[in-house]
């Protein structure tokens, strides 16, 4: 099972100085799966997602993503992961093409124009190509953001609460094209504190809460109206657990 | 725990008698210097107040690397401790050489090299202090305290060289020095025995004040997990 | 190693151009450089005939503290909107990416001195160009006080106090760049034999490569958790 799996995680731990923060998580992701990260605020999704990423690393435990290491062989997962956070990571200063082809060289990316266009045609950011990114809405951003992550073609795409902020034209506008992503066979992990954001994207759910996680469900053994009580009743469950008191 | 405490009680007692034997020959044993007379005697503990200065600042570099190569937080506070011990041994050289000064050069200040190097160290870890204080993840602490702690460890040097075109004043009594610069002057048998055993005196102050430095970080930490464990 | 210039590269474009479009760095450094000119003509009664080592000081002075503004500036925006992590999530050695931050705030500096040197040359009626070992003098000095500063930038933006921390970090370890900068340049500027300002020389070459080889082999530090 473990073979054919993009990410394993197994048994890590992350502390900040005397603070725990992830406690013995593990976790399993096979190619193509779009896993919605549930859980609520403080719960450690951010951190185990820049754990996953690479920004950062593991206090104890084994993070294999893309059949290389964490954090020893990071460069080579850098190459085949995308990662989109609540911030833009985008220049103000440069146009939407621009930051494009900045991101596109820092990943030696072949023939980039092309590319680039390819990616604005993508995000539906054509028309604004030549425009300054500090002159977009949130939402535009953010769907420039999904585009600067996957300028390389990562084969695994990560999002942080990708939705905060966002309205509702644009959320839709944002999960348009990540269902188009998912269509293309790319993997997907995107954590949310918030369910209805997610239940139409994902095709698994896993509740993480107090630093591991606690439930696991797919789209394929809940149907659509049990999710609700599936999240509440793994969060309810979590607060009795006496193997998170600690 | 417990045998490490016992040494550390060692270490204490005799860090105690060497420098009762180090202030004895300072005051009784060296004989009062001919031209300056008393103030001369500041000499001995300035030095070693200099060289454990010195000492800390050393120490505070290797466990920088320490750190970085092992991300070992007990190397952090080696170097916070060995760095807040550097600091205070390197104002009380100071201050001693301001009082040996006074009556020598008639002035508290000049700008000579080492005087302006000392001051220069001191600010550099003061920001040291500074830069901690400002981080609250306590890794990314450790990590930038290490990493300013040997940049500012290799400036000093620099800083050295940068002042010393200029023309110095101060006397290089160790090593030989220009017998012109006024304020040097010879060591004599007791002079020089004094002198080593104040250094050997400094030496265990350092160590001992060290040891109980990094304890005293242990034992905060271990009290910042117990409080954590009673929140949750 | 191409890949180290290419990732390289690009931080160095990357900058270029979202300066060249807003200006906001290098217009306020130099703002901030002719105000403390300024405040020096009133301060020290400039004039004609100031000493060189006057003319040399407040160059000096103008150019550590506006780069600080730069450096301080030039880092915050990648820390702001998140910029940093996107660097360095990229598949780049990190020291490819700080050689690119550093040679851009070069860039910048060098651009104020290139403004800075002529205004003051007409304001106070010199020719500042007429030795052009003084040229010289402010790139190695702008070479090894861009190396530590961004370096001790990167940290400093990672800070809570980052807005009042970099100065004091940066200033007590770059007093061996800016005494001898200001010793070379007023003997350049006073026609003193080579034999006396080749002792900085020699210092300030001494410091950059030090010191850039310090902040290659410590920089990787203050970016990976």
């Amino acid at each position: 099972m473990a073979d054919d799996a993009l990410i394993v995680v197994s048994n890590l731990v992350k502390r900040f100085g005397p603070k725990v923060v992830l406690r013995g998580l593990e976790f399993t992701v096979k190619p193509g799966e779009f896993v919605a990260l549930l859980g609520p605020n403080g719960a450690g999704k951010t951190t185990f997602l820049r754990i996953l990423s690479s920004l950062s690393s593991p206090t104890l435990g084994r993070v294999r993503v893309a059949g290389h290491e964490l954090p020893r062989q990071a460069a080579a997962v850098r190459q085949r992961l995308g990662v989109v956070s609540h911030l833009p990571l985008l220049y103000g200063d440069l146009t939407a093409e621009e930051n494009l082809r900045f991101y596109g060289r820092m990943y030696g990316v072949a023939a980039l124009e092309r590319r680039i266009t390819e990616v604005l045609a993508l995000v539906g950011l054509a028309p604004r190509r030549r425009d300054l990114v500090r002159t977009f809405s949130r939402g535009m951003q953010q769907r420039l953001a999904i585009g600067r992550a996957i300028i390389h073609d990562p084969e695994v795409l990560l999002l942080d609460e990708p939705h905060t902020g966002l309205d509702q034209d644009a959320c839709d506008m944002l999960d348009q094209i990540l269902t188009q992503v998912a269509a293309r066979g790319r993997t997907v992990v995107m954590t949310s504190h918030d369910l209805t954001r997610v239940e139409d994207l994902a095709s698994r759910f896993d509740v993480l809460t107090r630093g591991s996680i606690r439930a696991t469900t797919s789209r394929q053994d809940m149907p659509r109206d049990g999710l609700l009580a599936f999240y509440r009743r793994s969060l309810e469950a979590a607060k009795t657990d006496p193997g998170a008191a600690q | 725990m417990k045998a490490r405490s016992r040494v550390l009680l060692g270490l204490d007692v005799v860090t105690l008698l060497v420098m009762a034997a180090a202030t004895y020959m300072v005051f009784i044993y060296a004989p009062v210097e001919r031209t300056m007379g008393l103030v001369q005697k500041v000499f001995y503990f300035h030095v070693a107040a200099g060289w454990t200065g010195m000492l800390g600042f050393l120490a505070a570099v290797v466990a920088g690397i320490a750190y970085l190569a092992t991300r070992k937080s007990s190397w952090d506070l080696v170097g916070l401790g060995a760095i807040e011990i550097g600091l205070v041994f390197a104002l009380i050289n100071i201050i001693t050489g301001s009082i040996w000064a006074r009556p020598i050069w008639n002035t508290w200040w000049t700008w000579d090299p080492r005087l302006t190097t000392a001051t220069i160290m001191e600010l550099v870890y003061a920001a040291y202090l500074m830069l901690r204080q400002g981080i609250e993840d306590p890794e990314r602490r450790a990590r930038f305290g290490a990493v300013y702690a040997i940049v500012g460890f290799i400036s000093v040097p620099l800083t050295f060289f940068s002042i010393r075109i200029y023309r110095t004043i101060h006397p290089v009594v160790i090593g030989g020095g220009d017998p012109t610069v006024s304020g040097s002057f010879s060591m004599t048998p007791a002079m020089g025995a004094t002198f080593g055993v104040a250094l050997v005196a400094f030496s265990f102050l350092f160590a001992s004040l060290l040891w109980h430095r990094i304890r005293l970080g242990q034992l905060g930490a271990q009290v910042e997990q117990l409080k954590l464990k009673l929140m949750h | 190693m191409s890949a180290f210039l290419r990732a390289m590269g690009a931080v160095v474009w990357k900058d270029l151009a979202a300066e060249l479009r807003s200006r906001e760095l290098i217009s306020s450094m130099l703002v901030f450089a002719l105000l403390v000119i300024l405040i020096f003509n009133f301060a020290l009664e400039l004039d004609a005939s100031a000493r060189a080592n006057v003319t040399s000081g407040v160059l000096w002075v103008t150019f550590v503290f506006a780069g600080t503004l730069g450096l301080n500036r030039s880092l915050a925006i990648e820390k702001d909107r998140g910029c940093l992590d996107g660097l360095l999530l990229a598949p780049v050695d990190r020291t490819a990416i700080y050689f690119g931050k550093a040679a851009a705030n070069l860039v910048f500096i060098l651009v104020v001195a290139a403004i800075v040197l002529p205004v003051y040359s007409v304001l106070y009626n010199t020719n500042l160009f007429a030795q052009p070992g003084v040229l010289l003098v402010i790139l190695l000095g702008a070479e090894g006080y861009t190396a530590v500063g961004t370096l001790l930038a990167t940290m400093a933006v990672q800070t809570r106090t980052r807005d009042i921390l970099l100065p004091i970090l940066l200033f007590p370890v770059v007093i061996p760049v800016l005494v001898a900068a200001v010793k070379a340049t007023s003997g350049y500027l006073q026609a003193l034999p080579l034999d006396e300002i080749r002792p900085w020389l020699n210092l300030l070459v001494t410091y950059d490569l030090v010191f850039t080889a310090a902040a290659f082999m410590v920089f990787e530090y203050v970016v990976e958790e």
